[in-house]
């Protein structure tokens, strides 16, 4: 048992510090430069990923005939350590490249390859994924955008929502009912769309926390033709479980809440009215109890990379990282606004850059206990697929889509 | 990266693990509650033969000369078969301590013994009710004769030697080690909440004792001792803990109600997914105190706090909920939900309860983030 590198490991990570270290600065520079310019942000991280693709740190592990790096998961993750010290403009091509991509060089067609692939790793596309509807959210197979055979190809009605960077997302992956006469999984079929397809409409999301991350997306008459098409007529749902499963081993990346440093500094500046905070056996206790789930958070991504290291899928443990990582999130930031006191609803206006952190542990982690996962589907994956339990019972599972009531 | 045990460390859990099936330690555990035994002979003479209790002994004391990790390996395991077995008192607390601060005599008098099986150890510590300090400390070691009364003493009774926590008559703590069978030694049984790993008060009046380590860093040692016992108390915990998420897996899936099997049910699943989602923070932590160990890490006291409130927490709320799915029957005398029940509630209070170590861990992390 350790915790060290294997020699074939070192290398890699010397050899990507040593890469990173000679090309990040100036593009790490122009981030944080123009952070409340996202189109601006986006032309350099362009361009970052054009230089990353050129290198082989664009899409590790995908083969290098398609424009990847031909690398491990490993290799992913630990490049992925290295560029994360650097504060480069990476977001917008966590979706396209995490997500969409994969699903096209796995169930894609020739042509889709070709024309998709080695320009997206290159950094010269954007992508969005168009899954979640307002009343498709963790039953996603209940969505109702619909997409009907008209012309040459399909015509695309409907409303997709949450979709993140479809405001500046050049090409999404939609999912679509195509058959609503057959039980909902059944029905469902996967398209590239155009975002500038004329009937396409992206309107930003203003989210709890003010800022606008996600976007609705609105599909008014909007043409798609047949060669667009992923997989075959009625074979989406498990086309989206390919795309679903490439979330899954995206996650875990580390969501930056506050922690330990951030709760006992605070703990030592405020006071409680006997002396400073720390020496309150009230705020030690919490305090422990933050602690023994943000170290469980290392050591659960310590397990998944020894499972990548060995060339095994990461066990079970993956399954809970989400789940104790948002609420993780909350705790810290409950503690550090208790701490303060009545102070402790001011916002980093009053309070300083350094309680951004806070505020974002906060309400991002009311987010992340919902996005890619709810606590509740997580705990049902747990009990079913972990723990071997029975299934729920589905009223709807073997009834055509547009019999169902509600 | 390589955070997991070896496959010989797994195939050692496996042989372990059919070793302690075959041995009926459910059986065992309860012939324990019933008041007909207080530990399992039987199994732990087959840990004996497996090489499991010297497992971490150099081989020149009469061990297998293996390392810290074994004994992780052993305690999980214990922990998993609830087997009624003297471990952490013998080899946790007792031979541990003997290895770390033992004199070369004191080592080859006591450890070839405890190695094999032949000789049971302990450590008696608290003095009643309450957390010890070095301050409240009573039981003193005067002119190489211990006096003063331990309330309570995990396997007191089975016993044959114990590391004393005492005093010295400038009132510095003094760890100190005492052969059980000498006179002025009374032992009394007492009652407790986990029978099949029972508790006893030591009396000593002026009973024969040497010092374990130097004097005057006594509570340093003791500490120490304390937090290298809690690393295999924190497996056995795990194991406790994924004993009872399996007897409740088992039975959800068995036991029938509105139709269909309760596992089914989205209040038995969610509620089982979080037991497994605290078994498995409890695991993390207790490997990482496992590495710590074994590597005699900066990290160990940290990492040691950090298993022993994960484990503590988890085979607590794994046991109190295995008890819960079980429904009416799991508070019978017959189920085995007590067992667990009560191991879950024994193991959070020996060595000192959550109070005391996470107070542990903020202190270790005060030293870690500085001001």
């Amino acid at each position: 048992m350790d915790f060290e590198d294997s020699q074939e490991e070192a290398a890699y990570r010397a050899e990507a510090r040593g890469w990173l270290e000679a090309n990040a600065a100036p593009f790490a520079r122009r981030n944080a430069e123009l952070k409340a310019d996202p189109c601006a942000r986006l032309q350099v991280g362009k361009a970052w990923q054009a230089l990353k693709a050129r290198a082989g740190y664009a899409s590790i592990t995908l083969p290098r005939e398609v424009g990847g790096g031909g690398g491990t998961p490993l290799h992913e993750v630990i490049y992925r350590q290295e560029e994360g010290r650097y504060g480069l403009p990476t977001d917008f091509f966590g979706i396209g490249l995490g997500m969409c991509i994969p699903t096209i060089v796995h169930r894609g067609t020739e042509a889709q390859r070709q024309r998709y692939v080695t320009n997206a790793i290159r950094g010269e596309t954007v992508w969005c994924q168009l899954f979640s509807e307002p009343a498709a959210g963790s039953d996603l197979a209940g969505l109702r955008t619909r997409a009907t055979r008209g012309g040459e190809g399909w015509v695309i009605e409907g409303q997709k929502v949450w979709t993140t960077v479809a405001h500046l997302a050049d090409f999404g992956i939609v999912l679509t009912r195509t058959d609503p006469t057959v039980p909902k999984h059944r029905g469902l079929t996967m398209f590239i769309v155009d975002m500038k397809t004329p009937g396409v409409d992206v309107r930003p999301i203003r989210q709890l926390s003010g800022e606008t991350e996600f976007n609705e997306v609105f599909f008014q008459a909007v043409r798609v033709p047949d060669e667009n098409r992923i997989g075959n007529v009625g074979d989406g749902w498990n086309v989206a479980l390919t795309t679903l499963m490439f979330e899954r081993a995206s996650a875990g990346k580390g969501l930056g809440f506050a922690g330990s440093p951030e709760i006992l500094r605070l703990a030592r500046q405020v006071d409680l009215g006997s002396g400073p905070a720390i020496d309150d056996q009230r705020v030690r206790e919490r305090i422990a109890d933050m602690w023994i789930n943000e170290q469980a958070l290392r050591l659960l991504s310590a397990r998944a990379l020894t499972a990548l290291s060995k060339g095994e899928v990461p066990g079970p443990e993956q399954s809970i990282n989400k789940l104790v990582e948002a609420s993780h999130g909350q705790q810290a930031a409950y503690i550090a606004m208790d701490l303060l006191g009545e102070a402790g609803a001011l916002t980093h206006a009053e309070l300083g850059d350094d309680w951004r952190k806070i505020e974002r542990s906060w309400t991002w982690g009311a987010a992340m206990r919902i996005a890619g996962g709810s606590d509740e589907i997580l705990r049902n994956i747990i009990a079913e697929r972990v723990l071997g339990l029975p299934g729920d019972i589905r009223p709807d599972k073997d009834i055509a889509f547009n019999q169902l009531s509600g | 990266m390589n955070f997991d045990f070896s496959p010989e460390q797994k195939a050692f859990a496996e042989q372990l693990r059919r070793a302690l099936q075959k041995a009926s330690p459910l059986r065992e555990a309860r012939a324990c509650l019933e008041g007909s035994s207080r530990y399992s002979e039987p199994i732990w003479r087959e840990l004996s033969e497996l090489g499991a209790l010297g497992a971490a002994v150099p081989e020149a004391f009469g061990g297998s000369g293996l390392s810290s990790f074994e004994l992780c390996v052993v305690a999980h395991e214990i922990g998993r078969a609830l087997a009624p077995v003297p471990f952490v008192s013998s080899i946790g607390l007792c031979a541990q301590a003997l290895m770390r601060f033992g004199s070369d005599a004191q080592k080859q008098r006591w450890i070839p013994g405890l190695a094999a099986g032949r000789l049971i150890g302990t450590a008696a510590c608290a003095e009643g009710k309450g957390e010890l300090t070095p301050e409240r400390l009573q039981t003193e070691l005067r002119a190489g004769q211990l006096h003063g009364r331990k309330l309570s003493v995990l396997d007191g009774l089975s016993a044959d030697l114990a590391i004393v926590v005492a005093k010295d008559p400038a009132k510095e703590p003094v760890l100190c080690l005492v052969d059980l069978h000498a006179p002025g030694v009374v032992r009394r049984p007492v009652e407790s909440v986990d029978p099949s790993r029972p508790l006893a008060e030591l009396v000593f009046s002026g009973v024969a004792a040497e010092p374990l380590g130097r004097v005057g860093e006594g509570w340093e040692a003791f500490d120490d001792l304390l937090k290298r016992a809690a690393v295999l108390i924190a497996f056995e915990q795990l194991g406790g803990a994924e004993r009872a998420l399996e007897m409740a897996r088992d039975y959800a899936l068995q036991r029938h109600s509105f139709g269909r099997a309760i596992g089914g049910h989205q209040a038995i699943k969610h509620k089982l997914a979080n037991v497994f989602t605290r078994n498995e923070v409890a695991r993390v932590h207790a490997y990482w105190a496992a590495w710590a160990l074994a590597t005699d890490a900066g990290e160990l006291t940290l990492a040691a706090a950090s298993a022993r409130v994960a484990a503590t927490d988890a085979f607590a709320f794994a046991a109190q909920e295995n008890l819960q799915v079980h429904g009416g029957i799991g508070y019978t005398w017959e189920s085995d939900c007590q067992l667990l029940y009560r191991r879950a509630r024994l193991y959070a209070l020996v060595i000192g309860s959550q109070f005391a170590w996470k107070e542990k861990i903020v202190r270790a992390l005060e030293t870690a983030n500085a001001a």
